[in-house]
């Protein structure tokens, strides 16, 4: 039994020790670092763990079982992954579903990305839950040197994560209707399938100019997901003022949401421990129905920083943090949760539909 | 949208008495419902049958009717009523074929009548009418197996040369299946259809391409009235399509879909819901899925809360019927808090970081002639589930929790059941659903054969052979090891695969008391992990609490005292509801009283495992190991100080368990007292010592004991396990041949370590059985100062020899002179005195002329205390509990809670239900060994009227038109006499067998057809009474068995009567209480009556 497993630790910036076993790539330091948060979606492992938006992080998957229908490259939501590494309870030795095509462990393996199985990721989660978002090292090094990484590591405040994970050069993605232009800050792949139903969408990096943009005549430009400190992608906010105040429908969801706020004056902050899952309930307020929604955000737009200049859309009903906006004098509009799922609930797809009413001038 | 202030009062409909497919899960949601409509202020009027619910305790409600639950009932508890609206979708297919009944009638639903809240008739109809329901799906864009629909059999084979075999047929409006299977040739296909017509209300059946063998999946959605829609839990079948969801081994949450394929699926439940247009409330979507391309179907959907919705709350925190009963009356899911976090909404989607598996349990043993064999008709009577961090852990704890004497998944003496089996014999077994093929599964594994073909063969994913393979390759690390070298590592290992001591015991031959005393010498101790509804995400205000091998422990310390009540297990036949009755109303009792209440259960379908009903819940299994645990736990938690622990309440299951637990910590009567009554020596003695007479008898452990005593006694003997419920295993006996084949059974079920086997430590009692006797059970409490309450003295309508939990009975007794009550009376309570009983006692008599013999006396509640509860108005249970922990009756007395007894003015009537037209193959005849799964009351000004409303309630259609088949043993002919005359009076025709026919004729009593009997028809032209009961010539048959000898006529009819659905009785008993009853009530109409004002509330 006790062949093949390598024991290994999880220490936290404040010391906590978790023991476990070593799962997917080990790394040739033997230390994986970053910040721990968790997320409590029950399905979609490998959705969130190819998502960009997790660069710099570690993931703490809540679900006791992760593995299960093992991964398949029509689930990837980039083309790799940009976390630092993932924490589970157990990790699937088989899995099954006829869509897979490797296991979950061997996916890891593939993309260099470190893990740990076997431990209670249940009192990890009540601890980051209890104080917030912790730095984090794991591996085979020993628990001082383990302790030393976390404490060293940066964290995701006040570093510019998207930089790690925009395209590098231009592509286009779909022949639908309408022609977009989507900021690439870390862009899900399921953003860019939905998008592709109205639209060709020509997918840019983060740093393209407006003037590039606007020079492309798009008939709507999109700003995508990605990681980390808003703040610190400072040129984005920028060129997403001038695009919008030149009249170009866009819209934006999540790292978009906070940029595009920021762009109109908006102030973002980071919260405890973000909100990362599958299940939290947002109402709109426009219809006061309740969304069930997938969210994956550590940072979070202040509404009063936006007063005069948008309506606030949309409120989460665990927190009544804010999860989006409509600028009032102009064509923009976005979400801080994740509408397009992927994983998630399918039930704010309309938020596309409505790009589509705004790019035909409804 | 805020609460309805347009509703001033709402009709609840219950779901009557327990049957199969209908079971605690409808109290619990019922007992939800009325507290959160009390709460709400509204005026809360219930309706239902079954006296042993929480929810028809009169608290619960403002006019609470235990009255059968018939339209023409329920037409006059709306006319005295006049509530505002009804709420039918808590109380089972029963409350909601009940409404679709008065909704036809124009009595509901309609203008100028009350409201259908919660569904209304065209969702109801659209989602149980099956092809009404397809077309549905149809039209919504979702796939449904190929099928149509078919009224007579014409039709139905006119549908199957569209579709073709094989082919699964449904009949429409149906509970729990019944009916329903799964033709492979065009014989089968016959049957199957024909029966499943009948089986229909409506004589409608659907027919559809049969999907065995693909995966199945559930999932549990709530709708507001705002079309806010969320889905509470996803459920995975471990067993493949083709076994009834009831019966399938189950896993929440859903383990093998990728989200993909789990958003399709939940697109198209919430599409459903919507469709189907139930406005507000809970509902299933079952779906399967085919494995090979992930296709997908939609099976059907409950447009209630069922089932599957008590699990998806235990399983989740969520209480679906309690937001059910809320947004029935207005509220919407964002305005409602959601009670474990009470900082969010109850508008999301729980998620959750453990595994839940709740396993079935059958009781084929008690049927014999079925074949045990799984399939689309549900025949499990309760269930198990467990609560782990893995699938591995959660498994073998919901398979200890199914006390059935297996310790896990194997790795106990039960697996050597598999050892003469070769490989494939084992493989074929395997491959048929039956309650064993879990363990065969697991023993396939363990023999090395491939996941691979163990999946060929059963179908059964790999995902879950793989878990399971995982907890076989730990037991290799155990096999050939000594105790002592067990290191830390491994045994945290196999404790997070949810191996119990018992097993490792097993696996290294050595007790597991030896293996638990290692294990805390190595700091393996369980953490107890909370039910939060969030994963963690949110801090948990609600202690529900599972056991798990982890690094943190989540109980609060508290410093009150506190009280452990051992909850009583999953439901089998002869330990259900009534127990948990009496556990809630301890709970409740206690906490008033300032106690902290500790459950311990694993039955997700009870009010005990609701998280609110105790300050703090334990869901888990009803063992050893795990009771010690959470009463070591508890003792942590208060620094040290031991809890007072309750292990009289719950039945068998606690009770065994008394032994294994510091005397010093029981609440109420001692462990000895309780060994005393169980200890056949002991007991003698002490009945000796009181003067109190008792048949003669003895105890056996081997044949040649037995024999002795038989022939020392005389037959007819009563053989019977010593510490069982429900009379499992007992048999009356009539010479030396059936006793040895007795003897054999229980040997042969003691070395399995099965319920009411033989072992030396339990022996088997043989009795004298007093023929022609009546039966008599009291319920009585006694207090530390010495004072007795005679809580009830119940009149068993049936003759001794008929389990008494089969028997009705009546309160006060009808037939016993008053001295003989009195003389029942001071029996009861000098034994009480002499076993130094603290709390319950049950104790059971029979009556011969006027020699009253104890039979034996049980220091813990009984099957009847809810009953005695709702006939007196005393309120048992939880005067028990709090006498247990030291109050005494005159002090409650003076608190209020001990009122005195209602007597005069009604008769209570008990009646058993019993689940027959489940196993048609089975004899109808009643015996010593229990057989019914739940019981009603009929309660009215006379016995006769009290007996007619118990029959109506029980499903026993009485005759009033029409010819009634008499045949009856020699014994009963006399008073079959009697009962002929009064069908005479009430205008019946008789038909009658020969000998009593002949007998009637010497007493001037005709009868209309001569019946013959199945050796006297061959070759005669005499008319058969199996084939006048086919033809629908007979609308009652009393048919007594004879005491020894040949039976089959009898069981021929009887088994005529069940399959054609006529009603029958099989004690003379019974047909006298219900032809006076009849005769009773036709001179004016049935009343209806609440409990609280039968109470003079």
């Amino acid at each position: 039994m006790s062949s093949g497993i390598t024991e290994i630790a999880l220490v936290l910036e404040d010391g906590s020790v978790f023991e476990g076993e070593a799962i997917g790539y080990v790394p040739e330091n033997g230390i994986a670092a970053g910040e721990v948060v968790f997320n409590t979606t029950l399905t979609g492992y490998q959705e969130v763990i190819s998502d960009p938006s997790y660069a710099g992080q570690i993931i703490t998957f809540t679900t006791a079982h992760i593995g299960n229908y093992g991964a398949t490259s029509l689930d990837a939501e980039s083309r790799g992954t940009f976390a630092r590494g993932v924490i589970v309870r157990d990790m699937a030795r088989r899995h099954s579903n006829w869509r897979s095509e490797q296991s979950l462990d061997a996916m890891l393996k593939q993309h260099n990305l470190p893990g740990i199985g076997g431990l209670d990721t249940r009192r990890l989660t009540r601890l980051l839950r209890d104080s917030g978002s912790l730095r984090g090292a794991f591996g085979t090094a020993d628990e001082k040197q383990l302790l030393a990484a976390a404490q060293s590591e940066r964290g995701t405040s006040g570093i510019n994560l998207v930089a790690e994970v925009t395209t590098p050069k231009p592509y286009t993605f779909g022949d639908g209707k309408f022609s977009v232009v989507a900021y690439d800050f870390g862009i899900k792949t399921t953003i860019l399938r939905c998008l592709s139903d109205i639209a060709t969408v020509t997918v840019v990096p983060a740093h393209t100019s407006a003037e590039e943009i606007l020079a492309m005549k798009p008939q709507g430009v999109f700003l995508s997901n990605g990681p980390g400190d808003p703040e610190m992608v400072s040129d984005a906010t920028n060129n997403i003022r001038a695009i919008v105040e030149a009249g170009t429908p866009t819209f934006g969801i999540c790292l978009g949401h906070q940029l595009l706020s920021r762009a109109f004056g908006g102030h973002t902050f980071k919260l405890p421990f973000g909100h990362h899952g599958g299940n939290h309930p947002v109402r709109n307020l426009a219809t006061g129905a309740v969304e069930i929604t997938s969210q994956n955000h550590n940072f979070c737009v202040d509404p009063d920083s936006l007063s005069g200049v948008a309506d606030i859309t949309h409120i989460n009903l665990n927190d009544n943090t804010n999860e989006g906006m409509r600028l009032r004098k102009l064509p923009a509009y976005s979400v801080q949760y994740h509408p397009e799922a992927g994983p998630g609930p399918h039930d704010s797809r309309y938020l596309f539909a409505e790009f589509a009413e705004m790019m035909e001038g409804k | 949208m805020p609460r309805r202030n347009d509703l001033k009062s709402i009709l609840i409909i219950g779901s009557g008495p327990i049957v199969i497919g209908q079971a605690c899960e409808f109290d619990y949601s019922g007992t939800q419902a009325c507290r959160v409509l009390k709460e709400e202020g509204y005026r809360v009027i219930l309706a239902n049958s079954n006296p042993a619910t929480i929810m028809t305790d009169p608290d619960f409600a403002d006019r609470t009717y235990i009255e059968p639950l018939t339209p023409e009932i329920l037409a006059k508890i709306i006319e005295r009523e006049k509530p505002d609206a009804v709420l039918p979708t808590l109380g089972g297919q029963t409350g909601l074929n009940l409404a679709m009944a008065l909704y036809a009638q124009g009595l509901v639903g309609v203008p100028g009548t009350p409201e259908l809240i919660g569904a209304n008739a065209v969702a109801i109809e659209t989602a149980e009418d099956r092809d009404k329901f397809k077309q549905a799906m149809i039209e919504i864009g979702l796939d449904v197996p190929r099928s149509g629909v078919a009224h007579d059999m014409d039709e139905a084979k006119t549908v199957l040369a569209e579709i073709g075999l094989p082919v699964i047929i449904r009949p429409a409006y149906i509970l729990g299946g019944r009916g329903t299977g799964i033709a492979n040739t065009m014989d089968e296909f016959l049957k199957i259809a024909s029966d499943g017509l009948d089986a229909s209300p409506i004589r409608e059946i659907l027919i559809e391409t049969s999907i065995v063998g693909w995966k199945e999946y559930e999932l549990e959605v709530m709708r507001d009235k705002a079309d806010n829609c969320v889905i509470i839990c996803s459920i995975e079948n471990f067993d493949p399509m083709g076994v009834h969801t009831g019966d399938s081994i189950t896993v929440a949450p859903a383990q093998t879909l990728s989200d993909v394929e789990y958003q399709k699926m939940r697109d198209a439940a919430l599409a459903c819901i919507r469709r189907v247009g139930v406005e507000t409330g809970g509902s299933n979507v079952q779906f399967a899925l085919n494995p090979a391309n992930g296709d997908m179907v939609v099976i059907e959907m409950n447009p209630r809360v069922s089932r599957s919705s008590a699990l998806a709350s235990k399983a989740t925190g969520f209480p679906i019927a309690k937001i059910a009963a809320k947004l029935a009356v207005g509220y919407t899911l964002d305005e409602i808090p959601n009670d474990i976090t009470r900082m969010t909404p109850a508008s999301f989607e729980p998620t959750i970081d453990y595994v839940v598996t709740k396993i079935p349990r059958w009781a084929f043993e008690k049927f014999p002639g079925t074949s045990g064999v799984l399939g689309t008709q549900m025949q499990s009577v309760g269930e198990a589930m467990a609560i782990g961090r893995t699938f591995p852990e959660s498994l073998q704890k919901a398979l200890r929790s199914l006390e059935q004497g297996r310790f896990g998944l194997n790795c106990d003496p039960g697996e050597t059941l598999y050892d003469g089996l070769d490989d494939e014999t084992l493989l074929k077994k395997a491959a048929i659903a039956t309650p064993e093929r879990i363990f065969q599964v697991g023993e396939a594994l363990q023999r090395g054969i491939t996941i691979e073909t163990v999946h060929d063969r059963t179908k059964i994913d790999p995902w879950f052979l793989d878990q399971m393979q995982i907890i076989i390759d730990e037991r290799g690390a155990w096999t050939g090891r000594s105790l002592k070298d067990i290191s830390k590592a491994q045994m945290r290992r196999a404790k997070r695969l949810g191996f119990s001591d018992a097993q490792l015991g097993y696996l290294l031959g050595v007790d597991e008391l030896e293996v638990r005393a290692h294990r805390e010498s190595l700091q393996v101790i369980p953490t107890y992990k909370t039910v939060d509804t969030c994963s963690a995400e949110f801090a948990a205000q609600t202690p529900y609490h599972y056991s798990t091998y982890e690094d943190e422990n989540e109980v609060r310390p508290s410093d009150r005292p506190r009280v452990v009540i051992l909850g009583s297990g999953p439901n089998r036949i002869g330990q259900g509801i009534e127990f948990d009755y009496c556990c809630v109303h301890a709970s409740f009792a206690l906490r008033d009283a300032g106690f902290e209440t500790v459950m311990v259960n694993c039955n997700p379908e009870t009010v005990s495992t609701d998280y609110d009903t105790s300050d703090r819940l334990y869901f888990e299994p009803l063992t050893r190991e795990d009771v010690l645990n959470v009463i070591a736990a508890e003792t942590v938690a208060s620094g040290g100080v031991a809890p007072k622990v309750i292990v009289s309440l719950g039945g068998q299951t606690p009770l065994k368990l008394s032994g294994l637990i510091d005397p010093a910590i029981i609440a109420g009567t001692s462990p000895h007292s309780i060994d005393l009554a169980e200890d056949r020596e002991k007991w003698n003695q002490l009945c000796d010592s009181l003067s109190i007479p008792q048949p003669p008898g003895g105890t056996a452990v081997t044949l040649p004991e037995a024999q002795a005593i038989a022939s020392k006694v005389g037959f007819p003997v009563l053989v019977r396990p010593s510490y069982v419920l429900g009379g499992r295993a007992m048999q009356i006996v009539h010479d030396m041949d059936a006793l040895q084949r007795a003897m054999e059974q229980l040997a042969a079920d003691g070395s399995l370590g099965k319920e009411g086997g033989l072992s030396a430590e339990r022996p088997v009692l043989i009795d004298r059985f007093l023929e022609d006797a009546t039966e008599v059970d009291v319920d009585a409490i006694r207090d530390h100062t010495g004072e007795v309450l005679i809580g009830g003295v119940m009149e068993h309508v049936e003759e001794a020899g008929v389990h008494s939990g089969d028997s009705a009975c009546a309160i006060p007794p009808q037939t016993l002179p008053a001295w003989v009550v009195e003389v029942i009376s001071s029996y009861a309570s000098a034994i009480a005195k002499a076993l130094d009983v603290r709390g319950l006692i049950n104790v059971q008599f029979a009556v011969s002329g006027t020699t009253v013999y104890v039979i034996e006396a049980n220091p813990r509640a009984s099957r009847t205390v809810p009953f005695v509860a709702k006939a007196t108005g005393v309120p048992l249970a939880k005067v028990a509990s709090r006498v247990m922990l030291g109050a005494s009756l005159a002090e409650l007395r003076a608190e209020g809670l001990l009122t005195p007894p209602v007597t005069g003015g009604h008769v209570s009537v008990k009646e058993a239900v019993l689940p027959f037209n489940r196993f048609p193959e089975v004899d109808t005849a009643l015996g010593p060994e229990m057989r019914s799964t739940g019981e009603v009351m009929g309660i009215d000004r006379t016995f006769g009227r009290a007996f007619v409303k118990s029959q109506s309630a029980a499903g026993t259609v009485l005759p009033t038109s029409g010819m009634v088949f008499l045949s009856l043993n020699d014994g009963d002919k006399p008073a079959g006499l009697v009962v002929a005359k009064r069908l005479r009076a009430l205008g019946l025709g008789i038909a009658a067998t020969t000998g009593t026919a002949e007998y009637l004729a010497k007493f001037g009593e005709p009868v209309d057809r001569v019946v013959g009997k199945l050796s006297e028809i061959e070759g005669s032209s005499m008319d058969n009474a199996v084939e006048l009961v086919a033809q629908g010539a007979i609308s009652f048959v009393v048919n007594t068995p004879h005491g020894r000898g040949s039976r089959e006529d009898g069981e021929a009819i009887r088994k005529a009567a069940n399959t054609n659905r006529v009603s029958s009785v099989t004690t003379v008993e019974a047909a006298l209480a219900a032809v006076n009853g009849l005769w009773e009530q036709s001179s004016s109409e049935v009343e209806v009556r609440s409990l609280q004002e039968y109470h003079g509330r």
